[in-house]
């Protein structure tokens, strides 16, 4: 088989489209890419969703920890101790199996059960945690003459959280959010070793490397091949968050603006 | 375990509860916490060991060395941990037996690659197939602990080579003018003042080890979530004495409940020596504190 057909057979297998029995004898290299780069696609859906809608949840998160009501703080702290303080992995399991059992209660929660909804309604929650720790830091370190001109020019409420505070704590926050949007992409190779089923062999990039790796018995092609592809999706956040941040510090003088650093020091 | 739990038929309520959770298989699951707690006893110096030499090396002046060292801590960068382990459990493992095939069976024909099977002759398995049981356990928890220790020394590679460039260049310069060779800047002034700035770092490294532990089941170690999957099964009146149900979200909201507990116990503690360290340095946190006094 060409390296083409092979393509056309695997490229798109992980979402359903294409040849339906996984290769069993041919495990040339190009198999391996192709699989496991079509396994990427879950990774990069996990990722974009749960960071795209755990902003919204996260910067609330961090307006409630910060808030002085304690109806409000007590719940945010919790959230974010919870989802902090306890693995990823068992959250996952924790999460399978609590559908599992409210399945037999209510039809409605049946696709809560399968990854793309279940799975990603845990990382939803675990990267709005994390996140909202780190935007709860950046609004404690708001400097104090943003917010005094902001009085002085007469803003209040929304107008004033709207121009002066959000758009600081995000200044602020980027280059850790950043590492954030890093890991939690990393973290998307855990959801199918936990609870979450991979429907008809449709699973992310680490589910077909191991596939693979099991098969062969042969740990050093896939698992470099996966390592070669979380580091180009690396890359890529770096880049499209570089340029958010970018546009962040628009308004600074080049010294002070806040560099992205890469800090490797979060599993969940 | 206790008298009363002769007939598990007749038990209600709060006894049941104390038989159903002291049978055998449910000594195994406290067993096998013991097994995570000396998986951390083990890592946590092992790793910190493997990231003293990372960091080491990294600041070395021989280059071969220091691209080594700066390599092997660019190596978390990037790539998911959970990929490390799935790794290195079989690349160890089959390196292993091959170092041990190369010594114990100098004639041997043929290729040890043979098509998709990996093939040793049976004097350098490891551990032998007729060992028993015991050392096959043996050894897989030491392939465990080895994943874990190549992979967390990297991340204290990263603190370590961290909290090495932040010790103040004049304290180096003065050891420098006071003639004192390079290994000896290295060991007596940089090793003994690093540990205040890596503290922080290494206390996080510690949480992040905690909470990556369930990961243990995936090296094919009986651990906790082994456990917990096991036992939180549905099981029919046949095969138990405690038939139930698919139980295994309460096994696994207890596991949460005890990674909550253990994560804040830990905070706890090592805020404590973070405070007892700070005192008297002077550092932001040491002069906060002189100030409070």
């Amino acid at each position: 088989m060409s390296c083409w057909e092979v393509l056309a057979d695997y490229g798109l297998r992980s979402i359903g489209i294409g040849e339906r029995l996984l290769p069993r004898d041919d495990f040339s290299i190009c198999t391996q890419v192709v699989l496991i780069g079509s396994g990427m696609i879950w990774n990069i859906y996990f990722g974009i969703v749960a960071l795209a809608s755990g902003f919204f949840l996260a910067t609330v998160l961090a307006l409630g920890k910060a808030s002085r009501n304690p109806a409000l703080r007590k719940p945010a702290e919790w959230v974010i101790f919870v989802f902090r303080g306890s693995p990823l992995f068992i959250q996952f399991f924790f999460a399978y199996f609590l559908f599992l059992s409210l399945k037999s209660v209510s039809p409605v929660f049946d696709p809560f059960t399968s990854a793309w909804l279940g799975a990603l309604i845990v990382l939803f929650l675990n990267t709005a945690a994390y996140s909202g720790e780190i935007f709860y830091g950046a609004l404690l370190s708001i400097p104090k003459g943003d917010t005094e001109a902001a009085d002085a020019y007469g803003f209040s409420g929304w107008t004033r959280f709207r121009k002066i505070v959000w758009p600081t704590m995000l200044r602020l926050a980027w280059p850790a959010y950043t590492n954030e949007a890093i890991f939690l992409f990393h973290a998307t190779t855990l959801v199918f070793f936990s609870g979450f089923p991979a429907w008809q062999q449709r699973g992310d990039a680490l589910y077909y490397a191991s596939y693979f790796a099991d098969k062969t018995f042969n740990p050093f092609i896939p698992y470099p091949i996966l390592a070669g592809y979380f580091i180009l999706l690396t890359l890529a956040v770096i880049g499209l968050f570089g340029l958010v941040n970018r546009r962040l510090n628009r308004h600074l003088p080049q010294a002070r603006r806040a560099r992205l650093r890469i800090r490797p020091q979060i599993i969940r | 375990m206790f008298q009363h739990c002769t007939d598990p038929s007749t038990l209600e309520g709060l006894s049941w509860l104390s038989c159903y959770l002291t049978t055998g298989k449910h000594l195994s699951i406290y067993w096998s916490v013991g097994t995570v707690l000396l998986l951390l006893a083990i890592t946590a110096p092992v790793a910190l060991a493997f990231g003293f030499g990372g960091a080491s090396a990294a600041r070395s002046r021989i280059a071969p060395l220091s691209w080594l060292g700066r390599t092997y801590i660019a190596i978390v960068r990037g790539v998911p941990d959970i990929a490390f382990f799935l790794f290195f459990v079989i690349a160890l493992d089959q390196f292993f037996e091959w170092l041990r095939h190369e010594v114990k069976c100098p004639g041997w024909e043929g290729s040890i690659w043979q098509g998709n099977d990996f093939v040793v002759c049976p004097e350098a398995k490891l551990p032998l197939s007729t060992a028993p049981q015991i050392w096959h356990e043996v050894y897989g928890f030491s392939l465990a602990v080895l994943t874990f220790s190549i992979v967390f020394g990297a991340f204290a590679a990263n603190v370590l080579y961290g909290a090495m460039r932040a010790v103040p260049r004049a304290q180096l310069e003065t050891a420098e003018a006071y003639g004192m060779t390079h290994r000896q800047t290295f060991w007596r002034i940089l090793v003994p003042q690093m540990w205040v700035y890596a503290l922080p770092g290494l206390s996080n490294l510690w949480m992040v080890l905690i909470k990556a532990t369930p990961l243990l089941f995936l090296l094919g170690i009986e651990d906790i979530v082994y456990w917990a999957r096991e036992l939180g099964g549905s099981k029919t009146a046949r095969f138990t004495d405690y038939p139930h149900g698919d139980w295994r979200v309460w096994y696994f909201g207890a596991l949460l409940v005890f990674y909550l507990c253990f994560t804040k116990l830990s905070e706890v503690v090592l805020g404590r020596i973070m405070s007892r360290l700070t005192r008297g340095q002077a550092t932001a946190g040491g002069e906060a504190q002189r100030k409070a006094a």
